[in-house]
């Protein structure tokens, strides 16, 4: 049998990039991509807020902490309420007391009393986990400790996370914590214990405005998926590339 | 409520304007000594890496000791990482579970190879120089010598043969290592630098320069180290030589070390002058650019941290020292001065990246600050404190001590060149 060297180099060559392709392929795609070339998945979770309806009571804060086991009184949280101000002179004041927790009573902003006849625009903006397309979070864990389901929700393992806090650093909405109770990286997951038995998430389920909705975005007879798909809707910081899919419904361009 | 106690850096942070409810300083003072101890270990390798394949004969002396001392530096950068992790009985983790998408999965296989590098090019170097201890110890009396040669007969792993071939092979082999090793070591370095300048979510540590100017840094200081604590046995060599009455060894430990100080401090300089050099490029990059993030960059660092950045990292330990060692009339005493802040400097260096990198709110509005605890009052204000840091700063010196017992460090008969 004649079988030259390079010809036989040549093969293997070939032959073994033709069995990495399909590897490096899947690599180059973020995990959500890959799944779904592997199996399209027919649900894919969305969060809509309309801040236009918000008036910062807080209770969707003190659900989550209730329903998701958060120590009530430490200061990290899974989800909070954001006040901004804009007084006429341009400047915008924004604060979270207690993550929004106990309701916006007062008129002062961090002990700075602002003067009602002084204010342009005010308005609340709730915050979540936005359950990204492309999570940096996710790429970030050293261990696999947080995931992205085929849904679209990013979890974590507390069995395995090593409690590094690199997924905390990645993330551009400041949403994860370290856990004081389980010493491990925590976040919103949009209630997936629930959602996922057909119920409502607790802060969907407590707001009294419907301020707060989920959906299918796979569906599209799903009312949010159709205000979604029918609306002016923004994203936050989009910049990052994540793929955020928490919408927003009157958004101001102040929100960070 | 006592669970509000144990939120991780909610005990060190103070905030300033709007900062999310989430953000803290995570990162403190244990993630600042992860890189400079890195660096430290890369920088070591580095100086005893440019004798044994450069063959800058000049740097003999040094050479042997840095390779040694690098060792002993290597496992100390591991210990911040484990100091810092809340779930430390999952360090392994990594390994057994690596994610590669992330950039400190790896960190566990870079960092024993790099181990694996050092402990065999040690070997090579030190393996006449057991056989040697063994034979000579063959008959001894006492327990002592029995146990100092079991040790050493450990250490041969059973290669007695040091013929002339035997030694040529192991010459060789060493000076492969120290080659291959000059790569893993920067790539060890460079790769810590690669895990903060891929946070995209910070402001301040997103910059494909990063793992550049760290490893710049990273050679800085180890050679910096290298020299300071070379310097330091030198002169307590000289000392009790002077005082047993041995003047003329004590003057010629005065010129092999004045000598080799001098040859070091050339290539300190020329990291010194890369490293600032991609700093400042680094700094007028984002001003020119002066993207989204630039107003609150600028607050940090003209505003908040200047005396951290300006005075004392670029000022103190770095132009102070590059004068101190460019000034005509060097003497050793004002290289030390030099020496200490230049180490200084980088340490601020790290502290300005990891620190500042967190001093501010990640929505652009409010600042964090660190107070380092003091006064630990439990084991995570130990682990993130002052004394967790010092502890860290300390185990070098005292693994070298042990080292030193067993691999002579400074005895230029011990190793083969």
């Amino acid at each position: 049998m004649s079988c030259s060297r390079r010809k036989f180099l040549k093969q293997t060559m070939a032959g073994a990039l033709t069995a990495a392709l399909p590897g490096i392929t899947v690599l180059s795609l973020a995990p959500g991509e890959a799944r779904a070339l592997a199996e399209k998945s027919n649900l894919r979770w969305v969060f809509l807020v309309d801040t236009r309806k918000c008036v910062g009571c807080g209770l969707c804060v003190k659900a989550c902490k209730l329903e998701n086991e958060i120590p009530y009184d430490a200061p990290i949280t899974r989800t909070w309420v954001e006040r901004y101000v804009v007084t006429k002179d341009g400047e915008t004041h924004v604060d979270s007391p207690n993550a929004g927790r106990d309701g916006y009573t007062s008129a002062e902003i961090r002990g700075e009393a602002i003067d009602p006849e002084n204010i342009e625009k005010a308005f609340f903006v709730p915050k979540l986990c936005n359950q990204c397309e492309n999570p940096p979070c996710v790429q970030v864990c050293p261990v696999g400790a947080t995931y992205q389901t085929d849904d679209g929700v990013v979890l974590v393992d507390r069995e395995w996370c090593i409690g590094c806090g690199y997924c905390i650093m990645a993330c551009p909405y400041g949403v994860r914590f370290f856990h004081p109770e389980t010493k491990t990286a925590d976040k919103c997951n949009w209630c997936y214990h629930r959602i996922s038995q057909g119920l409502e998430s607790a802060c969907v389920q407590a707001c009294p405005f419907g301020a707060r909705r989920m959906g299918n975005l796979r569906d599209p007879d799903d009312p949010v998926t159709q205000i979604i798909m029918t609306e002016r809707v923004q994203v936050l910081k989009d910049e990052y590339g994540t793929e955020p899919h928490v919408f927003y419904l009157g958004l101001d361009e102040r929100v960070r | 409520m006592s669970s509000e106690m144990f939120v991780h850096g909610a005990e060190w942070t103070v905030k300033e304007l709007f900062v999310y409810p989430n953000e803290f300083i995570y990162w403190s003072i244990q993630i600042v000594m992860y890189p400079y101890m890195t660096g430290l270990v890369a920088g070591a390798f580095v100086l005893s890496s440019l004798y044994h394949v450069f063959g800058q004969k000049d740097l003999k002396n040094i050479a042997q000791f840095s390779l040694v001392f690098s060792l002993a530096l290597l496992p100390v950068a591991a210990v911040p990482l484990l100091l810092h992790l809340q779930q430390p009985l999952r360090a392994s983790h990594p390994l057994l579970t690596p994610h590669f998408t992330s950039a400190i999965a790896a960190f566990g296989i870079v960092f024993s190879t790099y181990g694996l590098i050092v402990l065999s090019e040690i070997w090579f170097v030190y393996r006449a120089y057991f056989v040697r201890q063994v034979e000579q110890l063959k008959g001894q009396a006492g327990l002592g010598n029995k146990a100092r040669r079991l040790v050493y007969r450990a250490l041969t792993l059973g290669a007695y043969d040091t013929s002339d071939a035997a030694l040529r092979i192991d010459h060789k082999a060493a000076r492969i290592l120290a080659a291959v090793g000059i790569p893993v070591a920067l790539f060890l370095h460079g790769y810590a630098g690669f895990i903060f300048g891929s946070v995209k979510a910070n402001a301040l540590w997103m910059s494909p320069l990063m793992p550049v100017i760290f490893i710049m840094s990273a050679v800085v200081s180890g050679i910096a180290l290298c020299m300071l604590t070379y310097i330091v046995i030198m002169e307590w060599k000289g000392f009790r030589e002077r005082r047993t009455g041995a003047a003329r060894d004590a003057t010629e430990i005065k010129g092999v070390e004045s000598e080799t100080i001098t040859k070091s401090t050339r290539y300190l300089l020329g990291f010194l002058v890369a490293a600032i050099s991609l700093e400042l490029l680094d700094l007028i990059f984002r001003g020119y650019t002066a993207m989204k993030s630039w107003d609150i960059l600028r607050s940090v660092m003209y505003g908040k941290d200047f005396i951290n950045i300006f005075v004392l990292q670029y000022g103190l330990g770095n132009l102070v020292p590059l004068l101190l060692l460019t000034l005509p009339g060097r003497t050793i005493r004002r290289t030390v001065v030099a020496l200490i802040l230049v180490l200084f400097g980088v340490f601020m260096m790290r502290w300005n990246v990891v620190i500042g990198g967190q001093a501010f709110s990640l929505s652009f509005s409010g600042y964090m600050h660190y107070e380092i605890p003091l006064i630990p009052h439990s084991i995570e204000t130990f682990k993130e404190g002052l004394f967790g840091a010092l502890t860290v700063a300390a185990l070098p010196f005292l693994i070298f001590w042990v080292l030193n017992k067993f691999i002579p460090a400074l005895r230029q008969d011990a190793g083969i060149g």
